[in-house]
Parts: structure tokens; sequence; C-alpha cells
């Protein structure tokens, strides 16, 4: 694909979605978002929130996609593809063109070198296909954890890709612009992502690499309610230790992640979060022990460990779990001066 | 006569059609139509309550944590359980944190880069605004963003991130804050404090929030500095294009009230109507469906009763909007409704001038700005860090709730109807759902379809950009609006 000499041209569309992954995006820092585009040699033809176009001049944006006056490097989709009623789209028609979003988005997948599905709404379904998926929402190549979506499990983009799917509710600002500068430079193959086309640059990590809450997960040291210091994987719900992210590692709006915000991972990332099939906040157990293991963790050590750890949990941690401040300090060891 | 169709409408929050009737140079008619349905309150219905604190925050990226207070308002309102102090003042930092960020990018991302058009090319102040405000490239959104990431770094340590916290509970936040990040938070506070003021008032907040007139507001224009810094910017095209001329709706004004803290709201609830203050009767709101794609059951509904059942084929819809109103009367929502009934001098004072139209409602958004900024400073002095964040209660099997707030674009309510321990019925109004609603069974038109009606169109437009001033200066969530 061309690069270095030519701008990398981006295509931008929303659809069944908040518009949040955008949102995030705004949060960039170091650089801005405008200063990473820049930067990445990439340029937004057009972009719900952002550019100047409206209205007709979008439509000839589009229509000159279409007709190969205008090359398309990457086409964007934020928010799901929008099936229904009865397969028609209704549920969402792209303004100004009686047209449904999902024929659009058909059509100019075709012509785009690469397509990139922006969220977990996009990628998979998401939030937009929870309870009863009353729009028949599902992602540009999956609908849930199976492949097919819109454009079908077979289909490549221009440059032979799969669509690469940035998922995340909603996606960390630097997921995004690297991902869209490592494609801009041409840096970006099949090898790039993981088995549900997810970027391996952060979906490689789990959520629980770098959680503060470490010294309450090894000595099963739980806590009980919202607001608790300790571990949160045995009662509130939380896949840290399964979830495919680096939220921990990587962290959101300066300092933030949603464990360092006193609550659970609910696995953002993943297909079919929308529907965990227990309360987000309330972990799914068998006669009393948790359904659900760290990622790689056999099971029979994983409750012989956990009993064991539970046994031997420091008073300080036992305590400091279940309040929302610390109530033992950590002691200090005096060393002698031989 | 001609129909014309404009769309997508971008720099709104989602995709939005405006259809107008142009008779000669002005539009006659319009219709606005929001073209996408989700279907959240479907999705809600035989969850457990609590679930909603994981899927509403969803319905929407930029207005997430409002979404996320009116829930946790409707489930505390069932649970009968009060927030302590420090929930109540983290509540509100979190949530003014979101309310000014929408501002900031409204003025700056969303409204601005219209006056850098190359139709405004000839019009003396062009040159300097298009420097600052076309869109991507412009200078305003590249020092504007930074400051807006930074001063969201509060949201990082009090919600651990945004959009789409769990932070937030029916009684507090899930986040104690120590000491030292009390300290983190307020700094992060004066840094945006400083940017407001020498970048977007070149004044003090507090002159800002002084302005107590119309006329007080020209003569702080007088000044060199004030007329250079973005706000004079603004006010300088304002003026030169009568912008105070645009987008008049009903003048009939409603604000829920938002941001309490020790028995008292910042901001109060209430209705302007002919020109005084009265009581906000949360009774007398119906949705309407004449002219929605939604099935029809009776009567338009009061929200704890209302039906969400879409159907592309109703006749007579034109949108998956439905149309709220107030004792049957289009209300118009948002800062400048806000601060009207609030009783904010200056704002009261253009009104009485000119109404509620493009100007005003700008204005109003830019001094919420300086407001609000002030009173994040006063709760984050009363965060207390040795006492609790958050109160807990269980939920009842049977119990009904409701959650108003204000959003940045207006008012927001959730009604819930808990039975068996599961939500029965989930309905949301939305600011937006206020501002863009279509026609009702009285053919009354919605509060933008009336703010369009006049608007000039100059010769060749295809998208009036008058138009585009007007609807954008309502600040519209479309994902909002239908859900």
């Amino acid at each position: 694909m061309p690069h270095q000499q030519t701008k990398t041209t981006l295509l931008w569309l929303q659809s069944g979605g908040c518009g949040g992954c955008t949102l995030s995006m705004l949060c960039a820092e170091s650089p801005d978002m405008i200063s990473s585009f820049e930067a990445a040699g990439i340029d937004l033809l057009w972009h719900p929130s952002l550019s100047e176009a409206t209205g007709e001049s979008v439509l000839d944006i589009l229509q000159s996609i279409l007709n190969d006056e205008l090359r398309l490097d990457i086409l964007c989709l934020e928010g799901s593809v929008l099936r229904g009623p009865n397969n028609t789209g209704k549920f969402h028609m792209l303004a100004g063109t009686n047209q449904p979003m999902m024929n659009w988005v058909d059509k100019l997948s075709a012509k785009a070198a690469y397509v990139v599905a922006v969220g977990t709404c996009a990628a998979y379904g998401g939030i937009t296909a929870g309870g009863g998926n009353p729009s028949d929402a599902c992602g540009l190549q999956y609908e849930g954890d199976r492949g097919g979506g819109l454009l079908g499990e077979s289909f490549r983009s221009g440059e032979q890709m799969p669509v690469i799917n940035i998922a995340g509710c909603p996606t960390h600002p630097k997921w995004v612009t690297e991902t869209l500068a490592q494609i801009s430079l041409g840096d970006f193959n099949e090898e790039h992502i993981d088995a549900l086309g997810r970027p391996r640059s952060y979906a490689d990590q789990l959520v629980h690499h770098g959680c503060p809450r470490n010294e309450y997960y090894e000595f099963k040291a739980s806590a009980e309610k919202p607001g608790d210091l300790g571990c949160m994987m045995e009662n509130m719900g939380c896949v840290g230790t399964q979830a495919h992210a680096d939220c921990n590692t990587r962290l959101w709006n300066g300092e933030g992640s949603c464990l360092r915000g006193g609550y659970p991972c609910v696995n953002c990332t993943a297909p079919n979060f929308e529907e965990p099939g227990h309360p987000f906040t309330e972990t799914p157990k068998i006669a009393g022990i948790p359904i659900g293991l760290p990622t790689d963790m056999p099971k029979a050590w994983f409750v012989a460990l956990a009993s064991l750890s539970k046994a031997a949990t420091p008073n300080r941690l036992r305590k400091n779990a279940i309040s929302d401040h610390v109530k033992i300090v950590p002691t200090i060891h005096h060393k002698r001066k031989s | 006569m001609s129909r014309r169709i404009v769309g997508p409408f971008n720099r709104v929050e989602g995709d939005l059609e405006v259809q107008l009737d142009i008779q000669g140079d002005q539009v006659a008619e319009a219709w606005v139509v929001s073209p996408m349905y989700r279907g959240f309150e479907q999705m809600l219905q035989g969850k457990q309550p609590v679930d909603a604190m994981s899927y509403v925050p969803r319905i929407c990226g930029i207005c997430s944590v409002a979404q996320s207070v009116a829930a946790a308002r409707a489930l505390a309102d069932a649970q009968g359980v009060l927030m302590p102090a420090n929930g109540e003042n983290a509540v509100n930092l979190i949530l003014a944190n979101e309310n000014l960020a929408d501002h900031l990018t409204h003025f700056y991302m969303f409204f601005m880069p219209d006056f850098a058009r190359d139709i405004y090319k000839a019009e003396a102040w062009y040159t300097p605004v298009a420097e600052r405000f076309t869109a991507m490239k412009g200078t305003a959104a590249k020092q504007m963003l930074p400051a807006r990431a930074q001063f969201m770094h509060l949201m990082g340590i009090m919600a651990g991130k945004w959009p789409h916290t769990l932070a937030i509970q029916p009684g507090g936040t899930t986040r104690t804050i120590k000491a030292e990040e009390k300290i983190r938070i307020m700094t992060c506070l004066y840094q945006f404090r400083t940017f407001l003021e020498t970048t977007l008032f070149g004044d003090s907040l507090e002159n800002i929030a002084a302005l107590s007139s119309a006329e007080e507001l020209d003569g702080w224009m007088q000044s060199d500095q004030h007329r250079s810094s973005d706000f004079g910017l603004f006010l300088n095209i304002s003026e030169a294009l009568s912008l105070h001329t645009l987008g008049r709706a009903s003048d009939h004004f409603m604000s829920y009230g938002v941001y309490p803290s020790n028995g008292e709201s910042l901001f109060s609830r209430g209705v302007w109507e002919n020109g005084e203050l009265q009581r906000l009767n949360l009774n007398a709101i119906r949705e309407d469906v004449s002219h929605s794609w939604m099935l029809k059951y009776g009567d338009a509904k009061h929200p704890f009763d209302g039906i969400t059942q879409p159907d592309p084929e109703m006749k007579d819809g034109y949108s998956w909007c439905k149309a709220p109103r107030l004792e049957n009367k289009v209300v118009e929502v948002g800062a400048l409704a806000r601060q009207q009934v609030n009783g904010h001098p200056l704002i009261r004072s253009l009104v009485a001038a000119s109404g509620g139209n493009v100007q005003n409602r700008v204005v109003a958004r830019l001094l919420e700005l300086a407001l609000v900024t002030m009173a994040m400073e006063r709760w984050i002095k009363a965060i207390r860090p040795n006492e609790a964040f958050c109160h807990l209660q269980s939920m009842p099997d049977e119990a009904e709730g409701v959650g108003l707030m204000e959003a940045a674009r207006g008012s927001l309510g959730h009604w819930l109807k808990i039975k068996q321990g599961k939500i029965y019925n989930y309905q949301i109004i939305a600011p937006t759902t206020w501002n863009f609603a279509p026609r009702d069974a009285q053919e009354q038109p919605g509060a933008l379809e009336q703010a369009l009606i006049g608007a000039p169109v100059r010769k060749g437009e295809s998208t009036p950009v008058a138009v585009q001033h007007i609807v954008r200066s309502f600040d519209p969530c479309m994902v909002c609006t239908v859900h």
C-alpha cells in the first residue's frame, strides 16, 4: 500500500454504538489525537465528529470512493452493524441517503485496503447486541465469538487482511492511534492480530498484569461489597485474570483503570461480554466456589493454592480487604546496624 | 417549495437528518429525523436492577457519566438509600468533569468550525477565526485537546476511566479518595482554570461568573484582551452575523436541577414559561409517539408506563425519537434553560432581550464552564479522605424509582419499575429527546423543528450554514436521543 510519499487515507463511520470510542480517543495524550494522526501521515477523509464536511459534501466523498476516484486505505467502523428489523437495516438508515448503513459499510469495505472495527460493538456486536438483541446487531466479521457478521468469515480487505478488531468498551485511545499508525506505516500484518482479530500489542496481555490489588489476589483476601479494597475475583465479578488487555500497565485518563476505580473488570474486549449470564458485578459460583479460572491455570492447582493461601492470609490483608480504607498498614521491619 | 434532505449531519454526537421545506430564501418548515434505533429500554427488561449500571452508561459515549448518574439515582430512589457527603461531592466532581469536557468539546470541535467555512471568506472577522477553528487544522483544537485530556485525569483517579465507568453507585462511589489524591485533583483543576482564563476567556472565572447583564457583556468586549480570547472571537462573530436572531424556539425552558451538595443544588429545578419561573410538575410529562416509528398503545404515556416497541412501517412516523411533552407543550432543555431557571442574571438579561437563540445557548454553555469549575474547587475541598464514600442498601423485589439530573445538553430522566427482583420497565427521556422530538398528536413541531423556521438560506447553499449553526447550538446527542 502506498505510504511515505502519499498520505494514508482514512474514512471513519459510526453506526450502532455510542460514539464512546471516538470520545475516548479525544483523551489521547503525548501526543494528542490530531498530532497522532499527523505524525502517522493519516489524512482523515471524513470523521462524523471531527470533520468540517456535512451533508452533500460527505455523500460526494463516499461516492468518489465507490467510483474509484478516491483511494481508501483504511475504513474504520465504530458501533455495531444494525441488520434489523427483518434484515432490512432500517434501524440505521444513513442520514441523507435513504440507504441502510449496513449497505454503505458493505460497499465501502470492498474498496478499503484495511478494514478496522473500532470497539467491541463493531468487532463482535458488543453491548448493542445485549438482551434479546432488539436491533439484530452484529460485528463486521463476527457475530459474538462466531465468524460471520456483516462481511463474512472469508472476507479479506484489499491488503488481504481480515477485519482488524480493536475491541474494547470503550477502546483505549492508544490502542486505536497506535494501531492506525502501524497500518499507515505498512507495519501491520496478520501476525499482529490474535485469534479474535485483536491487535496483539494490547491483547496479548491480561488485565490482571499490573493489578494494584495483587497482594489481595495472592492471598485470596476478597472484597465483599463495592468500594472494598480486596481482590474482586471471588465475589465481585472481576475477570481481570482472564481478560485480554493491558489496562493495568497502560493506564486510562492518566492513572486509571476499572480495577483502580474500585470496580471489576467485565472483560469488555471479549466477544459476548454484554451477556455474562449472571449480574456483571457478582461472581457466579457452584457450591460456593467461583466458576472461571485465571487464564492458563490448572484447576486442581488453583483450588489447592487458593485454599492454602486463604489459610495463610495475613491479618492485615484480611481486614483491609473488606474495608474501603486501609485499616492496617504493612509492618516496618527495623534492621539493626551490626 | 422543495423538500430538501440534509444529512449525514455531522459534528453532533451520532447520526442526524434534517428535512427542510425552503420557500424563497428561508426555511418554511422542518422535520428532524433521528435515523438510528438500538433499543436499550428493551434490552434492560428482565435484567437484574444492578445491571443497569453496566448497560446504561453505554447508551452514550459523550453523556456516559450522566446516564450513569441518572440510573444510580433511579436505583437509589427505589432502594431508599442516601449518599454520604463524600459520595455526593465525588459524584458531582465526576459528573462536572464530563459536563465541562463536553461543553469544551462542543465549542471547539463541534460548533466553532462552521465559522471557518469558505462561505464566510469575505467577512472582516474571517482570517483569525479560520486560523484558529478550521476543523482538524486550526490552532485552537490542538491547545484544547491536551487541556481537556489533562482535566480528565480527574476521571482516571476518581472513576477509573472515561467513558463507561462503574464507579458511580446508588449510594455513592466505589473509589475512596486519599489525601494525596485530593491534592492531585486540586492541581488538575488549577491547570484547567489556567486554560480557561488564558485561552477561552482572557479573564478570571470570577469576572465571567459576575457578568450580570447584556450591557455588561458589551462593556466586557471593549477590552482588547477580552476581544481576542476565544469567547471574544465568538461574541464578535455573533454580533456580525446577528446570531441572537437565529434559532428561536418556544422560550419555554425546563431544568431538573443538578449537583446536590449538603441539601442544596448548585442549579435548581423548575420551568420558565411566559416570562416567569414555575414549579416543575413531573406528573405532567408524557411521551407521544404519533410521528415516531413506534407502535402506539392509546394516548401519550407517562414514562413510568411508557412502552417502546419499534415499528418502521408506522404510518405518519418519520423518526425513531419519541416526542416528550410537558403539559402537552414543547420545552427546550440545555445550559441556557438551566441558567435561565436558576436565575443567572446575565442569562436572564440576554433571554429578556432576545429569547432562546444560537448566541444565548453558546454564552450559557461557556458561562457554565466558569461557574462549575469554581464549584468543583469547592467540592474537592469538601472531600474528607478518612470518611465513607458509599452507603449500601439492598434492593427490594418490588419497587419503582426515578432518577433526574442535568447532562451537559439538558434534562435527563430515568423511570424504573422493578417486579419480582427484575427490571419490569425502564424508560429514558434524554435531553435531545426533548429538543429534537418530532411532531405530536396536535401536530406541534418539536423545539428544533420550531427553531429552524425562518432560518435564512443563501443562494446556492445545499446544506444551509444557518441551519447548521442552529442545529449545533443545541449541542445535540443523537445516540442518547433514541437510545
